[in-house]
């Protein structure tokens, strides 16, 4: 292998009494793939931040291309052949997807004007060869969560970087975007680009990786090569301990149907979509990102108008116009974009996680605190979020642990009926199997699950029933013991007519 | 993971007509002359038009400095205040030196207001105080100094020279100097906005500040920019106020700001940063110059004309907004999600 492109040794790194890295090392060659693996709030996207110039490092040393380099700001990282994806959305709503790939670089004539023919030029084919047919004059406002992940990818690439550094950038993916995704970071690597790349899907891992870097609790645990290790090992270093079940799903007898959709569609969304929902049921919902899930959901929580069908709670048919309707019928839903419709990021943890219930603490118009901070503190510690304390302001939390919080809201409104979008998006595998092991228990006590996923081992490990959905409709409906991968698949991305 | 619009003729035109973000405020503007036309003869004339105009040019002008601020999510509440300045300084250096260029006079105002502008900016990027506090104190600052500079005292129309008088008056290409600066003055914004990359940057730090931070835009000094922009127009402005007025007062000026955030928010400008259209603008500025002439020509109490054009604010924002939300619940009903 050639020489070094990056190295770092003893990176350490406070935030206001967090310590966020502790003595960390890491390198990188040209032309590899190297994954950063730890559980959420271990330190990863700091590490990351640091090596872009987000953040400084509190001690340390980074040497790049063979000279000491010190970063003030991402400016001087990107000079220097750096590009990087975040694991934060950051792309600029109110512009159009070519300037959110090419942003503060747009491609001038020779006066310097912006040439904007060729901007959307080349934006479309950097689109095409992700495989993503988007008018590069969208608004990224307007944009799915998958959509503007791509575009996010997009704007990494244009770059040409020698070094790309991406933070999750699979989370809000599908498959098949995945490989395409794959198949080019496979192409930088022949080139020589250098390739940190963070996941919490380990298979992917596996898929992709020279090399993998483990960390915890803010301090290196030790670099593999990926064929010294196995999944077991991985789990081991990165929590210090064996887990046994990944999806600890309890056998539970269904009860009454207390949600039942009837032919609901939503013009321009999804059409004649129909099914039950039982007591203690988990029914997984699965499909492409597009196919109109949450979608769905949105109007069954009252987000969206519904043009057609009706909704049925507990053998009573209701319109629900709002989402505070919906929740006073005993309805959750925890919506997959986090950052946008789930969380008040400059707000406390307990803040944030008694929003939905705060009347329950309100008498004469008082709020009783303590009560208040007692609710939060069991629903955070059920959820094990990591963090400095229930003081601190989520938009300082890592990205997994905002995921926690988000979930630990809804449970606190201790609804009937659950409807989970994407529940483990971004959340390390030890606590994966915690929301899960959550799950399974919240239905033995008899809530109804609604879970929308993307990541067919969680549907089969944890539905009682599957729905498929694709371009808007239903298209397959299985039982736990009839489905497989590929009955699943088949139903997602072919024209099966309606079963 | 295709939003490609199909390709209907009458649904292209809809799409054609929602991406054109001004209509709203057309709209309304059509039927305000359509009625104000019908009570006033006088109004749907070539003279009271070039009177619209010539009133609005100045707002024009510094309504379009204001946007470039609201657009990064800050404020100028100063902008009065230094025009305010700028028309007292100018006026009694040419006290001083009637026989001045007007177009050195223009350059020295700009001076100043650089000036002025870029004390704004210092004191929100480096000294970190929010834009609507610090522009609100320079507003008494600035304003203070005019009493302080004039001594109370004011510069009349007999004390300045003839040449002075026309640099906004004057009508070497057909139509007045005054109109054809703001006209000059919109092209240069326009193309500042859309081509080039400091105009872009504008946008994307209003539109995501972080982002904006990691995607290597310095920020900071955007911010700086826009304040010294206001500065740099605001100085033209005062001159051209001066003028046209062909006076200075201590209280020139005085209450200007809410105009220029009016025609700036009218013409669909957010005021929470992000997005704001030249045109947009320019036609919010041309709303109000109706709005005043036509509360003058239909001869309305002059007790009930600051009610009225307040009202007539409103209604035009409520109307765009109600207009535009139309258009986008159609465009989205459309497209396959
Ligand atoms: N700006 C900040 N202010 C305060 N604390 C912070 C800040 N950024 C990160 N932290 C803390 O630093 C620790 C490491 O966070 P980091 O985001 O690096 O974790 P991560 O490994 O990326 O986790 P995840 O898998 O959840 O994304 C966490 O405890 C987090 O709360
Ligand atoms: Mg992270």
């Amino acid at each position: 292998m050639a020489d070094h492109i990056l190295s770092m040794s003893n990176i350490y790194k406070n935030f206001a009494g967090v310590r966020a890295l502790q003595g960390v090392a890491f390198d990188l060659y040209p032309g590899e793939v190297h994954a950063l693996l730890g559980e959420n709030g271990a330190g990863k996207s700091t590490l990351i931040k640091i090596i872009t110039g987000v953040h400084q490092p509190d001690d340390g040393d980074i040497v790049l291309y063979g000279e000491p380099v010190k970063f003030d700001d991402p400016r001087a990282s990107q000079r220097q052949g750096i590009a990087a994806i975040y694991q934060e959305p950051s792309l600029f709503p109110d512009l159009d997807i070519a300037e959110n790939i090419f942003v503060g670089r747009q491609p001038t004539r020779a006066g310097g004007q912006v040439a904007w023919s060729q901007m959307y030029h080349a934006a479309s084919e950097l689109l095409n060869s992700l495989g993503v047919h988007l008018d590069p004059r969208t608004k990224a406002r307007n944009l799915s969560v998958a959509q503007q992940q791509m575009v996010e990818i997009a704007r990494a690439l244009s770059v040409q970087a020698k070094i790309l550094i991406m933070d999750e950038p699979t989370s809000s993916l599908t498959l098949a975007e995945v490989d395409d995704l794959f198949r080019i970071v496979n192409q930088l690597r022949d080139a020589g680009t250098a390739i940190v790349f963070i996941s919490h899907r380990l298979e992917e891992l596996f898929e992709l990786a020279d090399r993998v870097t483990v960390l915890r609790d803010g301090a290196y645990v030790d670099t593999k090569l990926i064929s010294e290790v196995t999944t077991e090992s991985l789990i081991q270093m990165m929590v210090g301990r064996q887990l046994s079940d990944l999806f600890p799903k309890l056998d539970v007898e269904a009860g009454d149907i207390v949600l039942q959709v009837e032919c609901l569609s939503r013009d321009g969304a999804f059409q004649d979509v129909s099914f039950t929902l039982r007591q203690g049921e988990i029914l997984g919902m699965a499909g492409l990102v597009g196919a109109g899930r949450t979608d769905v959901a949105r109007a069954i929580f009252g987000v969206d108008a519904i043009t057609g069908g009706r909704v049925i709670i507990n053998g009573q048919p209701v319109t629900i116009n709002s989402p505070q309707q919906a929740m006073r019928l005993g309805l959750a839903y925890v919506p997959e974009d986090r950052q946008h419709h789930g969380l008040v990021l400059p707000m406390h943890i307990s803040h944030n996680i008694t929003l939905p219930i705060l009347s329950e603490f309100a008498s004469q118009g008082w709020l009783d605190t303590g009560q208040e901070q007692q609710s939060a503190t069991e629903a955070a510690t059920q959820m094990e979020v990591k963090a400095a304390g229930l003081w601190q302001r989520v938009r300082e939390l890592s990205g997994g642990n905002q995921q926690k919080v988000v979930l630990a809201k809804w449970l606190a409104t201790k609804p009937r009926i659950l409807i989970l979008d994407e529940p483990t998006r971004g959340i390390d595998v030890g606590t994966k199997a915690a929301v899960h092991g959550l799950m399974s228990q919240l239905a033995s006590q008899g809530m109804a699950i609604l879970m929308i996923s993307s990541e067919l081992p969680e549907i089969l490990g944890m539905s009682d029933r599957i729905l498929v959905m694709r371009e808007g409709r239903l298209t397959g409906q299985f039982s736990r013991t009839e489905a497989t991968q590929e009955k699943i698949m088949l139903a997602a991305t072919q024209a099966v007519e309606q079963v | 993971m295709t939003t490609q619009p199909s390709d209907t003729s009458g649904q292209s035109i809809f799409l054609t007509l929602a991406r054109f973000r001004e209509v709203g405020i057309t709209v309304f503007i059509v039927l305000l002359m359509i009625l104000v036309s019908l009570r006033s003869p006088n109004f749907l004339t070539l003279d009271n038009f070039e009177d619209i105009l010539l009133n609005i040019s100045i707002l024009a002008i510094v309504a379009l400095a204001q946007t470039m601020v609201i657009i990064t999510r800050g404020i100028d509440l100063s902008v009065g205040s230094m025009i305010g300045l700028v028309a007292m300084m100018v006026s009694f250096v040419l006290l001083e030196h009637p026989e001045m260029s007007p177009w050195l006079a223009v350059l020295l105002g700009m001076l100043i207001g650089c000036a002025l502008g870029c004390f704004n900016g210092f004191i929100i990027t480096v000294g970190g105080v929010p834009p609507i506090i610090a522009t609100l104190g320079t507003l008494s600052v600035y304003r203070g100094a005019v009493f302080l500079y004039s001594q109370g005292t004011w510069v009349n129309a007999f004390e300045m020279p003839q040449s002075f008088k026309l640099l906004a008056k004057g009508t070497p290409f057909g139509l007045p100097n005054l109109v054809i600066f703001a006209v000059v003055i919109a092209a240069i914004i326009y193309y500042f906005l859309n081509y080039t990359r400091p105009g872009r940057d504008i946008y994307a730090v209003g539109s995501n500040p972080a982002a904006a931070q990691v995607a290597g835009i310095r920020v900071q000094r955007t911010i700086f920019m826009v304040y010294v922009i206001s500065g740099l127009l605001c100085g033209l402005a005062g001159v051209l106020w001066a003028s046209r007025f062909e006076a200075a007062q201590t209280n020139t000026a005085l209450g200007f700001e809410l105009q220029t955030v009016a025609a700036a928010v009218v013409g669909g400008v957010n005021i929470f940063g992000g997005s704001g259209t030249v045109s947009g603008v320019l036609l919010g500025a041309l709303l109000l110059g109706i709005i005043n002439n036509a509360l003058t020509l239909v001869r309305i109490s002059p007790f009930w004309q600051l009610a009225a054009q307040g009202s007539l604010i409103l209604l035009a924002v409520i109307v765009d907004s109600m207009i535009l939300r139309r258009l986008q619940q159609t465009l989205s009903g459309r497209k396959t999600a």
